[in-house]
């Protein structure tokens, strides 16, 4: 598997990672701010959010009818969507595409529901690697601390009660997201994940993001074309 | 519990044929949490294009097997509760490109595999699939996806014991359509292949392009080809032959 780059695309894709509660989604967002305030061609893409296969996911999700294996190719099918008509023709645009989420959520998670590691990684070998993957790494604690701190309504799968960890889903959500930081540690030297602290506040986070994005992208080549003076 | 009973009934199998279980295998790594030694039952795949004969095969078949004692259940494409309304949806658009499409159907698939196919076997049923995951490799295939890939996707199925190829040459099924429907279909026609804008041109390309796909899979998967030319009931008593051998367990 290559990157964008290295498979010559003009345009760079940035992904974040990270468990839920973790921090990813406010970085994420943030960088994009900041991207956009320069002037520059960004987008941003939102793991599961394909308006055609979302239907279907969350039928599957609310009447429990998903298996790990129809777990995972659903989510595949929905990356797929979004990868072949939006993140690809985004990246040969030249555009910055900031990824909320990759192929290495679906790493660790379908593999911590059973699926074999092989299967799950052959299936995603359609897509190219990001140029860059952040990992927010918080402690369980820190995460499950802002997940749960409000005792909000845990999804079935979200809690990982299928996997029927434990009957109760706090206790299931602990024993299920620990399990993924595993596989998220795990991949994380092979993918060269650039590892945040997430227990930081969040402008040291940032600060660290936006340093190294400047550093590893030659940001002035994706500024937005100047609209035409008029005649 | 009793294990044994002194006085069996045996009357009845001296007629009904008790099918031989054989070891089951998966393509691939299979689907987690699945006990294969624990299925039964026969897995009888009918493939072949529309317009070759499958269903009114598999209603014969389904009408005989039951009439010998054994139970059965169907599966088919785009069939499965999870995603078949939305799948029928996409491809009414023409929206979905190529990786997106086939996920899609493999999720069906998969969908079916785990409710029907799987648990049908494990109740030793006659499960009789219109179609498997032959026609949604080839139909890929034809479209450029990699076989690598698409071996590893279905690797989660489970090894048939019998798959029949009903071979209609492209001329023939176009008669079969135009008989059947009064018109083409526009995935059966490859239309989205560009291959030709005009659907009667573009529909024989792609039927043949399918075939030399299906060629190149029957290497590896040892299709049972058939004639497909032939009447109905010519080609089910190929096919009851067939499968009493595979009853047999041989």
């Amino acid at each position: 598997m290559k990157t964008f780059a290295e498979l010559g695309f003009p345009g760079r894709l940035i992904a974040v990672e990270g468990l839920d509660g973790s921090g990813k989604s406010t970085q994420v967002y943030l960088l994009k701010r900041w991207l956009e305030l320069q002037g520059l061609k960004v987008f941003f893409s939102e793991w599961n959010s394909s308006e055609l296969v979302k239907n279907a996911t969350s039928k599957g999700k609310k009447r429990e009818l998903l298996s790990p294996t129809t777990f995972s190719l659903i989510h595949a099918t929905d990356f797929a969507d979004r990868y072949e008509r939006q993140v690809v023709p985004l990246v040969r645009a030249g555009y910055i595409v900031l990824c909320d989420r990759y192929i290495f959520t679906a790493f660790g998670r379908d593999t911590v529901r059973g699926c074999p590691p092989e299967w799950v990684r052959g299936i995603y070998n359609f897509a190219a690697l990001p140029d860059l993957v952040f990992f927010f790494k918080a402690s369980l604690e820190t995460s499950l601390q802002r997940i749960l701190e409000g005792r909000p309504q845990l999804k079935y799968f979200e809690a990982g009660m299928d996997l029927r960890l434990s009957q109760d889903p706090y206790e299931s959500f602990r024993i299920f997201q620990g399990r993924i930081l595993e596989e998220y540690l795990a991949m994380s030297a092979e993918f060269n994940f650039l590892v945040i602290d997430a227990n930081q506040q969040i402008e040291a986070q940032q600060a660290i993001v936006r340093d190294l994005v400047a550093a590893k992208v030659d940001l002035k080549k994706y500024a937005l074309h100047k609209p035409l003076p008029h005649p | 519990m009793k294990t044994s009973n002194p006085n069996p009934i045996s009357g009845s199998s001296r007629r009904i044929l008790v099918p031989r279980v054989k070891p089951r295998q998966f393509y691939g790594q299979g689907v987690p949490g699945m006990d294969l030694s624990k299925l039964g039952g026969k897995l009888i795949v009918v493939e072949g294009a529309d317009g070759s004969g499958r269903s009114t095969q598999i209603a014969r078949l389904v009408e005989w097997l039951e009439g010998s004692g054994h139970a059965t259940v169907q599966v088919g494409l785009k069939r499965s509760t999870l995603v078949s309304e939305e799948l029928d949806k996409a491809q009414q658009g023409n929206i979905l490109s190529r990786t997106t499409l086939s996920l899609f159907y493999a999720t069906d698939f998969a969908d079916q595999l785990e409710n029907i196919i799987l648990p049908g076997l494990r109740a030793g049923l006659m499960v009789l699939a219109d179609r498997y995951i032959y026609t949604l490799m080839v139909r890929d295939m034809v479209r450029g996806m990699d076989l690598a890939w698409l071996k590893n996707l279905y690797g989660i199925a489970v090894v048939p014991d019998v798959v029949f190829y009903l071979n209609v040459l492209p001329e023939a099924l176009v008669e079969r359509n135009f008989a059947k429907k009064q018109a083409l279909d526009f995935w059966e026609s490859g239309m989205d292949l560009g291959l030709s804008r005009d659907m009667f041109d573009s529909f024989l390309q792609y039927q043949s392009l399918v075939a030399v796909k299906f060629k190149e899979l029957q290497a590896t998967y040892g299709f049972t080809i058939v004639d497909g030319h032939r009447t109905p009931g010519e080609i089910n008593i190929e096919l009851r032959k067939r499968i009493e051998t595979v009853l047999a367990g041989k």
